[in-house]
């Protein structure tokens, strides 16, 4: 487990701050550029989910070592209003006036693994995870 | 906000200087359309080489950009989207639908006068 980060969300600027500690905490830990930024366009979508639903809650970017493999892991929470049907936001074919199942159905594709806990009332706890592996596109547009 | 925008004969030319937060792409959106507006220009370009990321906010602002000086007869041109963050909108889905797309500012104003 490396240094884990946290980070405030309470507006827009926060986004940036999140996203920027997340690019930089992927490439300390090895990512290629290319991942490094699917990272960060992963983090200012959720990151936007809570500002807009939520009103302000936390992001935390830490690297994680499992069975050898390494990855970046990060977990948002807000104790905002929820989602009513996490299922149905992440299928391809939703989408929400408001942008929120474009952000995470967009998070899930940039990232290897994300898992939406949610609670009507209580927040909402987005987990994503991406692992550390050959990059054939980054290494050759020379990320690596 | 971290934009410039110049007027270049009938063209604006919009370059981005560093991250923006979603309030100053919306900052972004408005001028331009703004600009065309006052300088009746024929087009304009907008410089994206310093953007970290383009995701579903900024996709969406600036094909609003591109949608609304197209109906006023304007054509708008993104230029100097990085190689990763290209990736990462292609991974995503994300498209710049009526904007027209190139390499780098040379090349963007060659699109226009040509």
């Amino acid at each position: 487990m490396g240094d884990e980060i946290r980070v405030r969300i309470a507006s827009d600027a926060d986004t940036v701050t999140a996203r920027q500690a997340g690019r930089d905490a992927a490439l300390r830990l090895g990512f290629s550029r290319t991942d490094a930024t699917f990272i960060a366009t992963a983090i200012s979508e959720i990151a936007r989910n809570i500002t807009v639903h939520a009103g302000e809650g936390e992001i935390t970017v830490a690297g994680f070592s499992e069975e050898g493999r390494k990855g970046l892991v990060v977990i948002a929470s807000d104790e905002g209003p929820g989602i009513h049907d996490v299922p149905a936001v992440l299928r391809d074919d939703y989408y929400s006036e408001f942008g929120l199942g474009m952000g995470l159905w967009g998070a899930k594709r940039l990232m290897d693994e994300i898992e939406v806990s949610s609670e009507p009332g209580k927040g909402t706890t987005v987990t994503m995870k991406k692992w550390m592996g050959f990059d054939e596109v980054g290494s050759m547009l020379g990320g690596e | 906000m971290p934009v410039s925008i110049l007027k270049q004969g009938p063209y604006l030319i919009a370059s981005v200087q560093s991250a923006l937060t979603d309030t100053e792409v919306i900052d972004l959106r408005d001028s331009l359309l703004a600009g065309v507006a006052k300088h009746r220009s024929r087009g304009v370009i907008v410089d994206v080489a310093a953007l970290d990321i383009i995701d579903s906010f900024v996709a969406r602002s600036l094909t609003t950009v591109a949608r609304t000086n197209r109906l006023r007869g304007a054509r708008t041109v993104v230029v100097g989207i990085q190689p990763e963050v290209a990736m990462a909108m292609s991974q995503f889905g994300l498209r710049l639908d009526e904007a027209y797309t190139a390499l780098d500012l040379e090349a963007g104003i060659q699109l226009l006068t040509h």
